[in-house]
């Protein structure tokens, strides 16, 4: 299910929000509003965890992450550091890199497997990219937007990008992704979706402003109609069954 | 993809192909191709009103006098319905239009006397990051009946000028009068004039604004030799704004020397014109006089500058003309007559007064500019100085330096006997003036008009005159315009010529030949009713006032 909230009267929760199938960063707000929303959906499954990046409230678009690890700005303080790698599960890797385009959420935008990152990224923070979330990483632009990681939201289950993508660059970017992608758009017409929204595999939160239609086209797009935590487990077993059979 | 097939040439360089795509509109969910706010137009349509700010009723102040519509804040134009001017006017006058783009604008029709005007515009406005939205719409427009100052002024008191030009003349006869009103009828100078009044020897014009005034002043300057002076009477006047409120007073004065009128010049103005004269009879008027010395030919110019430096009256004026007969007329060696004016011929004539004849027999042999007219058996008009009873300083000064008069002056040829003997037979003249509606003086006390009275046969005797001159002059008959009378049958005219001619010799009297007349308009129309063919016409016409 796509959810709708706001954060201090503000749409663009992609902002003040991280989401990956291992655990959710959020912001910390004036009230408990946007927290308890997420806590509400997730926290049975996976931890919500409260944080400052660097002393600011934009967890969404400084932070990058996966099931696997998760990547911070090199302005993250020695204590926000510490609090993180106390509060999610010891299989995610925290780490903090040192890259000048410090806006990592908006450069770089992942799923558990692959990665799109910003064309002038340094080699290292490429390298530390693939290392950190153990994914594939590519250089690429979406519609001459060099800042993939505003501009489209994927997870393992599909992925939606800004409107102004022609059809042969949506395809290029759907065979490397290996997702299928769609161009859409939140918040009543917004086509900066990764700031618009955050999603996992089996949730999705998006701004109070997005309409009936663009949820829809949500939800199909990342699988959400009947999606639950445990339809994975299934889906693994029985095509676990089946090339045990 | 076939490289082999290619033939050898420049290497075309890769173009990546960009096939646009499709995303749903963010609300109703119909496929669109992206724009800046991505929503289908109808649905922007819902959302935004880029009209939201102009007004959509918007009333108008409009004069139902004159038909003209108030630009605040205070001026009034004037537009037909459905025209250019009325829709800049109306565009003008709808707020908040600077802030769209206007693309086009047009009238719907509206019946007139609603009393209402609707304007379809089509504005384009920038909407939700950078879309531009067109759209169509109608403002009313509330037509407010609201009198104009103009017509305020001239409802609460119609007559009411600011200039007043009053033209005199001292003259016994308003002959000249006669002429300005043919002027001023055939250049249609009265238009401007708020009412003409006939004053004591002269007219006075109102005017509602002092350049009317001014421009009719100047209309007469170029038509009569005059001086004025102008005056104004303060009526009210505003010191915080320090506006004036005045009526003015243009006192016109014509020069009082008419055709035909003998002066004698005063040395001084006889000096200024090359010692001419001083004797010499004034043979035409126009912005200038022409004096002609009717012993020698000599004939100058006079212009209302040069009269007023030396002003001087008539000696004897056309009241005083005497009827002469012609007996004998010879012109002079032709070396004298080569010299000068080609108007006239110099002559010497014997003539005898026509009031003599059968008393004396008196006979006056005369030298008179009028040579090339005179024939033996004419009768000529003229002046006898041998009897007159003059009272002229000038004249009495100049005869007292040696100055001879000569006993008779002829000025012109007269046709008075077989004018009278025509009349008598009942012809009449095939033409007629135009006149303007003028005022009658009005003298409080004097119930009956005893002035008025006396002045009436005096007063024809003048139109008279007028309507003579102009048949014998052309040059001045073609400064005005004559209309068919529509009462002459030229038909029935000729037969009673016809048989005049039989028992009678004359033939030369000058008559205003027919194809000079104009048609009046108004009498055409009166006579065209009258015709049985335009009454069927009329039968099938669905508008009757309108004219084919």
């Amino acid at each position: 299910m796509a959810t709708r909230l706001q954060f201090e009267n503000n749409n663009e929760v992609g902002v003040f929000a991280n989401l990956t199938s291992a655990y959710a960063l959020v912001a910390l707000g004036g009230s408990e509003n946007f927290y308890s929303v997420f806590e509400a959906e997730l926290s049975e499954h996976i931890p919500v965890v409260k944080t400052s990046i660097a002393g600011t409230r934009l967890t969404g678009r400084i932070t990058v992450g996966n099931k696997n690890g998760l990547l911070l700005p090199n302005t993250t303080t020695d204590q926000e550091l510490m609090h993180l790698r106390n509060s999610l599960p010891d299989e995610v890797v925290v780490q903090r890199i040192d890259e000048r385009l410090n806006s990592l959420g908006n450069c770089i935008a992942c799923n558990d497997y692959v990665a799109l990152v910003h064309p002038d990224i340094d080699k290292e923070t490429e390298e530390l990219v693939a290392d950190v979330l153990g994914v594939e990483v590519f250089r690429q632009s979406i519609a001459g937007n060099t800042l993939v990681g505003s501009y489209c939201v994927f997870t393992n289950q599909g992925g939606l990008v800004a409107p102004n993508v022609s059809v042969e660059d949506l395809d290029e970017l759907s065979s490397l992704l290996q997702v299928p992608l769609v161009a859409g758009t939140v918040n009543r017409g917004s086509d900066v979706v990764g700031a618009g929204m955050v999603a996992n595999d089996w949730a999705a939160f998006c701004g109070w402003d997005t309409t009936a239609t663009e949820l829809s086209v949500i939800e199909s797009v990342f699988k959400l109609r009947d999606s639950k935590p445990s339809n994975i487990v299934n889906e693994m077993r029985a095509s676990l069954i089946d090339t045990l059979a | 993809m076939d490289f082999a097939g290619r033939p050898a040439g420049p290497i075309a360089t890769f173009t990546p192909q960009h096939t646009p795509g499709h995303v749903l509109c963010c609300l109703c969910g119909v496929s669109i191709s992206p724009n800046p706010s991505n929503m289908c137009v109808n649905c922007i349509r819902s959302q935004v009103d880029i009209t939201e700010g102009l007004q959509k009723q918007v009333s108008i102040l409009w004069c139902k006098e004159c038909g003209r519509y108030l630009q605040p804040p205070k001026h009034w134009v004037r537009a037909d319905l459905e025209s250019k001017e009325l829709l800049t006017f109306c565009i003008k006058r709808l707020k908040g239009l600077q802030k769209v783009k206007l693309v086009d604008a047009g009238f719907i029709w509206t019946e007139p006397h609603s009393r209402r005007l609707k304007v379809k515009l089509t504005i384009q406005a920038e909407v939700m990051n950078g879309a531009i939205l067109q759209q169509t719409f109608v403002v009313e427009y509330v037509v407010e009946p609201h009198m104009c100052m103009d017509c305020t002024r001239a409802n609460t008191n119609s007559n009411v000028w600011t200039a007043c030009v009053q033209v005199r003349q001292h003259t016994g006869h308003k002959r000249t009068f006669f002429y300005l009103e043919q002027l001023i009828l055939k250049y249609d100078v009265d238009q401007q004039c708020i009412s003409i009044k006939d004053m004591y020897e002269g007219v006075d014009f109102f005017f509602s604004n002092r350049a009317h005034a001014l421009k009719f002043i100047d209309f007469v300057q170029n038509h009569v030799p005059i001086r004025y002076r102008h005056d104004k009477q303060l009526v009210s006047h505003n010191e915080h704004a320090s506006t004036y409120n005045y009526k003015y007073t243009f006192s016109t004065e014509i020069v009082p020397i008419c055709r035909d009128d003998l002066v004698c010049l005063p040395p001084k103005a006889a000096a200024a014109l090359g010692g001419f004269g001083p004797l010499a009879l004034c043979t035409r008027v126009s912005n200038t006089l022409t004096l002609t010395d009717t012993q020698t030919l000599r004939s100058v110019q006079v212009d209302a500058n040069t009269y007023w430096r030396y002003p001087y009256r008539p000696v004897m004026t056309s009241r005083q003309l005497v009827e002469f007969v012609v007996l004998d007329a010879e012109p002079v060696s032709a070396s004298q007559n080569a010299s000068r004016n080609s108007r006239f011929v110099l002559a010497d004539v014997l003539v005898a007064k026509a009031s003599d004849f059968g008393r004396n027999d008196r006979t006056f042999f005369v030298r008179t500019h009028l040579g090339h007219l005179l024939h033996p058996g004419d009768s000529a008009l003229g002046y006898d100085m041998s009897t007159a009873n003059t009272v002229d300083p000038e004249l009495d000064a100049a005869v007292a330096k040696g100055l001879v008069i000569p006993d008779i002056i002829l000025v012109r040829k007269s046709y008075e006997e077989k004018r009278r003997r025509r009349k008598a037979r009942g012809e009449q003249r095939p033409w007629k003036l135009k006149r303007m509606a003028i005022e009658l003086e009005e003298e409080p006390g004097t119930s009956g008009r005893g002035r008025d009275a006396r002045n009436a046969p005096r007063h024809e005797q003048d139109l008279e005159r007028f309507m003579q001159e102009l048949e014998e002059d052309p040059e001045m008959r073609a400064k005005m315009a004559l209309y068919r009378d529509p009462a002459y049958d030229p038909v029935a005219e000729a037969e009673r010529r016809a048989a005049a001619m039989t028992d009678d010799e004359e033939g030369d009297v000058p008559e205003v030949p027919l194809e000079e007349l104009l048609d009046d308009l108004a009498g055409l129309q009166l006579e065209e009713d009258e015709q049985p063919g335009a009454q069927q016409h009329a039968g099938n016409m669905q508008h009757p006032g309108t004219q084919y």
